[in-house]
């Protein structure tokens, strides 16, 4: 009998196929709705997982050959930079400062994108799906690891970075990327590679791997834009993949349109409210500016995010909610985000300074609309305090959103001059929001957002003291015993930079670095 | 429904006024200085009086502004969760009928933040 001769080489897209398809079956001691628990109760209909494209066709092999090339040059460089000194050759010791919010609040969520990806990989009932998720999982634990490894060297060095997963889960300001992860985690599969595979990816992590890492390579981190830069190539794959799922859900059934759209309007905004924290990293923890935060978002959000929008409008998706409000708030949000750091640094785990007059006259320049009307005046008066002794440092616990967890700070659309309340009641109890977005997303799944854990009122119920506090005791310090639990070194790690450990540390360092006395 | 879920389920509200230990949360705003950059949160008695709130607790939070010694409480106009609302400082939270998580904010006329800006 005569063999057909095969081709001696499978394409590419054959190759992927009899690697992710139809390495499944039909189980028999338990049948498929039971193995696949959560494949249905989001409502999302998939009547062909087999239409599922991975963009990438990413199999193991090509994997690791890639992972490991990209590994070896990073860690090659990082050693440089660490036996080199580089520390010492960053623009100034407040640009440090910066890392420490990407230790302390961006690192852990690496982990946790990895654990998400890792459980949607187990329960999308496509096998082809089920491998991109793996491949995202193991990109998101390698992020996770070479962030610390990274930035590990700054630890031996600088205050703030000793006890990064403690902070994520006591220090208050973190319950706001923790909660957004927890939202994300505790939703059904479909959902979750919406929030974290398309708004995360798309809406900020884009902003923060190219422009705020471009910042840490003019400010001369070399750690940081490694590290960053290799992140960044499996950025662009994962936000394709968020893409790709997104597409594949609305082809799949029409009665996916408005349940992928409700996602859509909630996870842009919760993407954007976290943004904030990067928003005031590029405008003020940045010695050396590279562009301004508004700039940065009218290029990777307004251009890019408009022309996937523009491609999603043939789906019945129409662009997200609140873009108007996005849109003016652009002129305010890092400011606001810095004069709530500036004015709680007491209570945080990184130093915080008022902008020098030329740092001022390049945000009056960038923020025309803004700066000199709205914040410079504030922003003024702070520092002229601050000359004379009185250093502004709020110690009275703020009022927090009920969704995104951050203080009440945020203003009334089209109005910079009212702090913007909204609330509702629910079950007899009354519930408060930064904004409609934040309210829109309570009053769709009231049940879930009242287990929020509002740090503000944990510690007023008695949750959040050190070790063995004893708060009925005469001299009992109940802020002393707070940043105690939070793993804050008070005096260490918090307060202003003028005068900290890291300000002297760093000066004297680099003064033996570059001359002989 | 309340909740996606694969289940029904009820959530367990966090900030019941049970966890408060006697406490009530209260939230206070001052409208046009937002050098405070949030309202504040307090947690206090309910038999506490309008008037301790307004002379024992609120200058801890806010007394750094310049404005504050400034203020005229008789013309202070306060809102509760954005409505007009008129306190009677002899009287308790609870008589002035405040309950857990009620918002007030307050408006001093005339006086609007650093150089007018509302700071």
């Amino acid at each position: 009998m005569d063999m057909p001769a095969q081709k001696k080489k499978l394409g590419l897209r054959e190759r992927y196929a009899y690697m992710t398809r139809h390495l499944g079956w039909e189980t028999t001691y338990q049948p498929m709705d039971k193995v696949f628990p959560y494949a249905e109760y989001e409502g999302i209909k998939i009547h062909d997982w087999d239409k599922w494209e991975d963009p990438f066709r990413l199999t193991m092999d090509a994997y690791w050959k890639y992972q490991a090339e990209k590994e070896r040059k990073l860690y090659a460089i990082i050693d440089a930079y660490n036996q080199n000194n580089g520390h010492l050759n960053v623009t100034d010791a407040k640009y440090i400062n910066s890392i420490k919010l990407f230790l302390n609040g961006i690192s852990p969520l690496e982990y946790m994108a990895h654990r998400g990806f890792a459980h949607i990989g187990r329960q999308f009932p496509g096998e082809a799906a089920r491998v991109a998720c793996l491949m995202q999982s193991l990109d998101e634990i390698r992020h996770a690891q070479t962030q610390i490894h990274s930035l590990s060297n700054f630890n031996k060095h600088y205050n703030g970075f000793h006890d990064f997963t403690k902070m994520i889960q006591r220090v208050w300001y973190m319950s706001v990327p923790r909660s957004f992860f927890d939202d994300a985690v505790s939703a059904g599969p479909f959902e979750f590679i919406v929030s974290i595979g398309f708004s995360f990816e798309y809406v900020l992590t884009n902003l923060l791997f190219v422009p705020f890492v471009s910042g840490a390579a003019y400010n001369g981190d070399m750690g940081t834009m490694t590290f960053g830069f290799s992140a960044q190539s499996d950025e662009a794959r994962h936000m394709t993949l968020g893409l790709e799922a997104i597409k594949f859900m609305l082809e799949q059934d029409p009665a996916n349109v408005p349940i992928v759209q409700r996602w859509i309007d909630k996870w842009t905004w919760r993407g954007y409210r976290l943004l904030t924290l990067v928003g005031m990293m590029m405008d003020y923890m940045l010695p050396k500016r590279v562009m301004s935060w508004k700039e940065a978002w009218e290029i990777y959000f307004e251009e890019n995010g408009g022309a996937l929008f523009k491609d999603l409008a043939r789906y019945g998706i129409r662009p997200p909610k609140y873009l108007e409000q996005i849109e003016f708030d652009k002129d305010h949000i890092s400011h606001q985000a810095w004069a709530t750091f500036y004015q709680y640094s007491a209570l945080s785990n990184f130093h915080t300074w008022m902008p020098t007059d030329d740092e001022m006259d390049w945000l009056s320049s960038k923020y025309p609309n803004s700066f000199d009307k709205y914040y410079r005046p504030r922003f003024e008066f702070w520092r002229k305090e601050a000359e004379q002794g009185n250093r502004f440092f709020n110690k009275t616990i703020p009022m927090l959103c009920q969704t995104c967890q951050i203080p009440m700070v945020f203003t009334e659309p089209g109005d910079p001059t009212k702090t913007c309340y909204r609330e509702s009641d629910y079950k007899g109890s009354k519930y408060h929001f930064c904004s409609d977005g934040c309210k829109d997303i309570f009053d769709h799944e009231p049940e879930k957002y009242i287990q929020a854990w509002l740090p503000a009122h944990q510690i007023y119920q008695g949750n959040c003291f050190g070790e063995g506090a004893d708060p009925t005791s005469k001299d009992f310090n109940p802020m002393a015993s707070v940043l105690d639990y939070w793993g804050v070194q008070n005096g260490h790690d918090n307060g202003d930079f003028e005068g900290s450990d890291d300000q002297k540390n760093f000066n004297a360092w680099r003064g033996m670095a570059t001359n002989n006395s | 429904m309340s909740v996606i879920a694969i289940k029904p389920y009820v959530g367990e509200e966090k900030d019941r006024l049970e966890n408060f230990h006697g406490a009530q949360i209260l939230f206070v705003g001052w409208e046009d200085h937002l050098i405070f950059c949030a309202p504040f949160c307090f947690a206090l008695p309910p038999d506490t009086k309008f008037g301790d709130v307004v002379g024992g607790v609120l200058p801890g939070a806010f007394s750094y502004h310049p404005d504050w010694a400034k203020i005229d409480w008789a013309k202070a106009e306060w809102f509760k969760s954005g409505q007009p609302w008129k306190p009677v400082f002899e009287r308790t939270l609870a008589e002035n009928g405040l309950h857990h998580k009620d918002v007030l904010r307050f408006r001093t006329p005339g006086l609007t933040g650093i150089a007018g800006t509302c700071s």
